[in-house]
């Protein structure tokens, strides 16, 4: 196995705020290897966007305290100044988010916008920077780019937007790539085509991603490894095959079994995870999915669980107090279509 | 289920265009938005009818005209076999007891300077029912209790709800007027998943419960098999296909629908990307403004031939209970190598 390119080790990030400290990442390590892709899966207020973005160095300030460390070939970036973390982000880490329409600035031309890239990085004059901004708007598949690149954001499509962000990401063809929720507000036909475009440029450019996201379609289809988090931490790592195959965690199992699928006929019920996802200011106590999980025990509410190997799975390790006798019965339960109050008096 | 019984919304011809402005002096009409062009279809009682397109489709200006949130401007909308787009005043007030709204942005849905329970007591003192406090109170109270709401919480703020509270209060306080019909507007789009399952699962109950006819609008393919019985289908501001759920996602018959359900990601890893070939749609969806002539599906459609571009082909039965507005409608062969139903 290779060297990781990205190794977060035990990150922690505490916002002060005026109403108490929010935990928003507590504790999260993950590795990620050229080449691969990484989703990190998790509902809004998970902590997921927050890990990302303390890569880049984006939630730095004064009232933010980061501990742990982020390897970047081997370089700690939470270590660096501001100077020098400036020259990896948009160079070597490159990111692209949700709303490419507040990512672009409305009153700069999108070719300007991709030119401004490649000027902060490369000492290539301007001549060659609007040529390359021309190759790359050509290269996510914007037709006729080179009458485009003079055009402003709103003359686009939100699927073109997307792809001016991923031609301004791509710019100086970094080794590493943050998708936060890249598709989320497109339709499905232009999603398809972002995520075929995403995939054909990892191959070309052999550039490791880390995607996050709640869409576990999106999940599936471009994921090498996937991180479930929950309340701030990761809950449950493993290849994509492990994690929908024999997924360990009952979060995870919420997540699988409460959005319908295609194949999901009428007769079926949707299982939803009740209650809602806890403050991070005030965490429960013991294992922080306790307060929704239908199998809790009363051990439960006061061990705080660990990532722990699955046995005879290399690779996948869950945060769970349930025995994996008891964790397997229980999945194989849900999938035969049984409902989590009907395992659990069953036990 | 099949396009049998009663229609309780009957959709004729209806259309709806938008002006576009321009000019700095003063507006000048420089051309118009055919949102919804030529559109008819039946809601059958008792059924969920889903309308799914993707976005500037005019599945949601479909929803509003049926809402008589907008005026069409052309065409009828029968409710219980009554034209309501003449409606006005008091004709109208009663009819907005028959039916209901619900929104994708249910915070934005909801006054966040009222408490839960006077937002779904509102109906009731706009149609002036209910008289006493007491018994309103106590309508409140069923009302929170049936979606699933704690009615304890009546006094909170929509602040201190979740965003599928949210949600389930804006579908409360469309049931207060015990409506015939509900249309909802993308209900679960802007809700994390976990709590979609609580608003959909509702929405199920309720509809075996109270005989609810509902008008489901979604972008989502993969949730119309498990909420609706019959699914249209609309590609800018024309509907192309409507079939039974099973019918559409089994044998889609319009290659516009083909090309939705390829494009769907599918829960199921794929590691070789052996299973399904995707058929990525080219290009960009044309603007409603200026529609591409005969079918409007052409430009982008990998079966086009000279004729689609001359005839716009009418919405005819291509059997097996699929209605579709095809010259070369997708071959059984070709449908299931775009369903990821098929895929073994």
């Amino acid at each position: 196995m290779s060297e990781p390119l990205l190794n977060v080790e035990n990150l922690r990030v505490v916002f002060n705020t005026d109403s108490g400290n929010v935990h928003a990442v507590d504790g999260v390590s993950y590795a990620v290897n050229p080449g691969s892709t990484l989703a990190i899966v998790g509902e809004s207020g998970s902590g997921n966007s927050v890990a990302a973005l303390t890569t880049l160095g984006l939630t730095r300030g004064e009232r933010t305290e980061v501990s742990g460390r982020i390897l970047f070939e081997g370089r700690d970036l939470l270590a660096l100044p501001d100077r020098e973390l400036r020259e990896i982000r948009g160079n070597e880490i490159a990111m692209i988010f949700e709303d490419p329409l507040s990512s672009l600035h409305p009153v700069d031309t999108v070719g300007h916008q991709v030119m401004e890239t490649i000027l902060a990085h490369r000492a290539v004059s301007k001549a060659a920077a609007r040529d390359r901004a021309i190759d790359l708007l050509e290269r996510v598949g914007i037709p006729d780019s080179h009458r485009w690149v003079e055009a402003y954001p709103h003359e686009f499509s939100a699927g073109m937007r997307q792809r001016v962000m991923i031609a301004i990401a791509l710019a100086n063809e970094p080794k590493l790539l943050i998708a936060d929720q890249p598709t989320a507000m497109l339709d499905v036909t232009a999603q398809a085509q972002i995520l075929a475009l995403l995939e054909e440029l990892q191959q070309q450019l052999r550039m490791a991603m880390i995607i996050i996201t709640h869409d576990l379609g999106v999940v599936a289809e471009m994921a090498d490894e996937v991180a479930v988090m929950y309340a701030g931490r990761i809950i449950e790592r493993g290849s994509t095959e492990q994690i929908f195959a024999a997924p360990q965690h009952p979060y995870t199992w919420g997540l699988l079994k409460s959005v319908p699928r295609l194949e999901t006929s009428r007769s079926e019920e949707l299982v939803p995870i009740p209650g809602r996802p806890p403050s991070l200011i005030d965490r429960p106590s013991g294992c922080y999915f306790h307060p929704r999980c239908p199998y809790v025990r009363d051990q439960h509410r006061r061990v705080d669980p660990r990532l722990q190997p699955v046995p005879e799975a290399p690779g996948h390790v869950v945060a769970c107090l349930l025995l994996p006798p008891e964790r397997k019965r229980l999945w194989e339960g849900l999938e035969a279509g049984r409902t989590p109050e009907e395992l659990r008096d069953s036990q | 289920m099949t396009a049998t019984g009663r229609p309780l919304v009957e959709v004729r011809n209806l259309a709806k265009h938008f002006p576009i402005t321009d000019g700095v002096l003063g507006p000048i009409k420089a051309g118009v938005v055919k949102a919804v062009d030529d559109v008819s279809f039946d809601v059958i009682s008792g059924e969920t009818l889903g309308i799914v397109g993707e976005a500037g489709c005019g599945k949601s200006t479909t929803a509003r005209l049926i809402g008589r949130l907008l005026e069409p401007t052309d065409g009828e909308v029968r409710f219980e076999g009554e034209d309501i787009t003449k409606r006005k005043g008091a004709a109208l007030k009663a009819l907005r007891r028959e039916m209901q709204m619900i929104f994708a942005d249910p915070r934005a849905s909801l006054n966040p300077r009222r408490t839960i329970g006077s937002t779904i007591a509102e109906p009731f003192a706009i149609h002036g029912l209910e008289p006493t406090e007491a018994a309103r109170k106590q309508r409140v109270r069923e009302l929170m209790d049936r979606v699933g709401l704690n009615p304890e919480d009546c006094n909170r703020y929509p602040h201190e709800l979740s965003g599928g509270e949210h949600q389930l209060v804006g579908v409360a306080r469309a049931l207060a007027l015990g409506p015939k019909l509900l249309v909802a507007d993308e209900p679960v789009a802007a809700l994390d998943v976990s709590i979609q399952a609580q608003v959909l699962n509702l929405l199920r109950r309720l509809q075996s419960d109270l005989g609810l006819t509902i008008i489901f609008i979604t972008r989502d393919l993969s949730v119309v098999r498990y909420t609706c019985d019959r699914v249209a289908v609309m590609y800018l501001g024309k509907l192309v296909e409507l079939a039974a759920g099973e019918v559409l996602l089994g044998f889609p018959r319009h290659p516009y629908t083909g090309a939705l359900l390829s494009a769907l990601p599918v829960p199921v890893p794929d590691p070789l990307g052996v299973h399904r070939k995707r058929e990525l749609l080219s290009g960009e969806e044309p603007s409603p403004a200026d529609p591409p002539s005969g079918c409007r599906f052409h430009t982008r459609c990998p079966k086009a031939q000279p004729l689609c571009s001359e005839n716009e082909p009418p919405l005819v039965d291509k059997g097996g209970g699929a209605v579709a507005a095809c010259h070369y409608p997708l071959t059984r062969e070709e449908a299931e190598a775009c369903s990821p139903l098929a895929a073994p």
